[in-house]
């Protein structure tokens, strides 16, 4: 478990305990955050769930695959701290974690 | 009509309806809000039925949308195994399977499509199956393994996913296709040949050009008539022939109906207190003017939900997408923007023998639609260019070693 704090694009922050195993947009999705919204569901395929990982969370939050990266290439207002939140997956390592969400998903 | 208070009643609990509710609730809607569905279990993810969760990779819970309690605390009625059996619209009424009424002041109906049954003989046998629903994907979970003959009828996209998931569950898998290619309605001859080759290489079977005029067995198939007279064994059959609407009872009630029930961009049917979503609707799209669409896909079905949250809530409608959809087969990634309509030239991009390459389809200068296998890039700027509209060069569009960024600037 661990407890992740979701910012929307307006500052609303949502501080949510997600189960071990989910992803990020997974806990994002079952407790109804805006600002996420993972046409997908998670198979990598949209970019719709990118969000930006809080600077000191990211080595924690581990590397993006050839796909995520080259999905993300062409998202919106991509950053250096952008992922895909469907591609990060929540462990007892990522307690604490704070993303926040862009203006968009599209 | 912006009337916080309504009581929004939607019929059927699937990816539509389910996305709906909540989005009602993330849009700020007060008033009570029914859920209808005629399975037992929450809405849930189906795209992965034919996929992860076939191979044993994701579980019930991660495919639901939402966990139950989300619809008790979010003051969500979720009533599932019933379904309405006649909406009587001057009323505002509707009558459920369970012999309960539900008055309404704005009804969504997000019934759904089902599946295309095949009228031939032996129809009705066990082993003869279907994959729509999570009840289904259980079913046919149980059937496939090593030692077994999976029969896939119908080589759309179901029936390729299934094709892979079954291979790699250690089934021997045929596909049986009654056009000359499989993915003939909706792919170029380019895109069939490569699947057809990618499955061969995988170990599945295909007869193509096959007519199934029959299922055999004594209570439970065990083989496949085919038209000329062969009888292939098998221990199960996966029948993937297409999906109709569950539009009757929009049709009963008068709402205009033609491949589905008839809706605007705002998602609402000729009745302006009923609205309708997701695969049982009949839609325009602002990319390709004039032209009417049954879509089956999630992304469809999200954008609807969208816009009828939008509409019933008093927000402004949201921007019109551009439709597309996705397929994983082993280790292919296979990404569709857009439909191919009024195509005079397609162009490929990339090389199909590395399994990574693009389709282009083009009317005029005009990105129409891209297929893009194991190839992001091409996906995601494609589906740019078919919404902007912007004049496409042929040539940099043909040359890989130009990147796709280029080629859209």
């Amino acid at each position: 478990m661990a407890k992740i704090t979701y910012i929307e694009h307006d500052g609303t922050e949502h501080v949510i305990d997600v189960k071990n195993g989910l992803s990020v947009m997974e806990g994002a999705v079952k407790n109804n955050i805006p600002g996420i919204d993972a046409d997908c569901g998670g198979a990598c395929a949209c970019a719709t769930c990118h969000v930006y990982v809080d600077e000191t969370w990211l080595a924690k939050t581990g590397d993006k695959s050839a796909m995520e990266e080259s999905m993300l290439d062409f998202a919106e207002g991509v950053e250096p701290n952008s992922r895909l939140s469907c591609q990060i997956k929540v462990s007892d390592d990522l307690d604490g974690l704070v993303v926040r969400m862009p203006e968009s998903q599209h | 009509m912006t009337e916080l208070s309504a009581h929004v009643v939607i019929l059927g609990a699937g990816h539509a309806g389910g996305t709906l509710a909540a989005l009602l609730r993330q849009y700020g809607h007060e008033g009570p809000i029914t859920l209808v569905g005629d399975e037992p279990i929450p809405p849930y993810q189906r795209p992965p039925l034919s996929k992860a969760w076939l191979k044993g990779e994701a579980d019930a819970e991660s495919l639901a949308l939402k966990p139950l309690e989300f619809y008790a605390e979010n003051r969500i009625d979720f009533r599932p195994s019933t379904r309405a059996v006649k909406l009587e619209r001057s009323a505002r009424r509707v009558h459920l399977a369970d012999g309960s009424t539900l008055s309404y002041d704005i009804l969504v109906i997000a019934t759904g499509a089902r599946a295309i049954a095949l009228p031939i003989p032996g129809a009705e046998l066990g082993g003869v199956m279907f994959l729509r629903t999570a009840a289904d994907a259980e079913q046919l979970k149980a059937a496939v393994g090593p030692g077994k003959t999976l029969a896939v009828v119908g080589g759309g996209y179901i029936g390729l996913e299934v094709a892979a998931s079954g291979r790699a569950l250690g089934a021997e898998v045929v596909v049986l296709e009654r056009e000359e290619r499989v993915l003939a309605r909706v792919a170029c001859q380019a895109l069939s040949d490569f699947f057809t080759a990618y499955h061969q290489q995988h170990g599945v079977k295909f007869e193509l050009g096959a007519s199934v005029v029959g299922f055999e067995g004594q209570g439970k198939v065990s083989g496949v008539r085919l038209a000329d007279g062969r009888t292939l064994a098998c221990d199960a059959v996966v029948v993937g022939v297409g999906a109709t609407p569950n539009d009757e009872i929009a049709k009963d009630a008068g709402l205009e109906c033609a491949r589905g029930v008839v809706v605007d961009l705002e998602a609402r049917t000729s009745d302006p207190a009923v609205f309708a979503i997701g695969d049982v609707t009949h839609r325009p799209m602002p990319i390709y003017e004039g032209r009417m669409f049954r879509m089956e896909s999630v992304p469809n079905a999200l954008e609807q939900a969208k816009q009828a949250a939008c509409a019933i809530t008093g927000r402004a409608a949201p921007a019109g997408e551009v439709p597309w959809q996705w397929s994983d087969q082993y280790d292919l990634k296979l990404q569709i923007a857009g439909y191919a309509f009024d195509v005079d030239e397609i162009v490929i991009r990339g090389d199909p023998k590395t399994a990574k390459f693009a389709v282009f389809h083009l009317k005029g200068k005009q990105l129409q639609s891209v297929e893009a296998i194991n190839a992001p890039p091409e996906f995601m700027m494609g589906k740019q260019l078919i919404g902007n509209r912007k004049p496409v060069d042929k040539i940099k569009l043909a040359d890989p070693s130009i990147s796709m960024k280029e080629v859209a600037a």
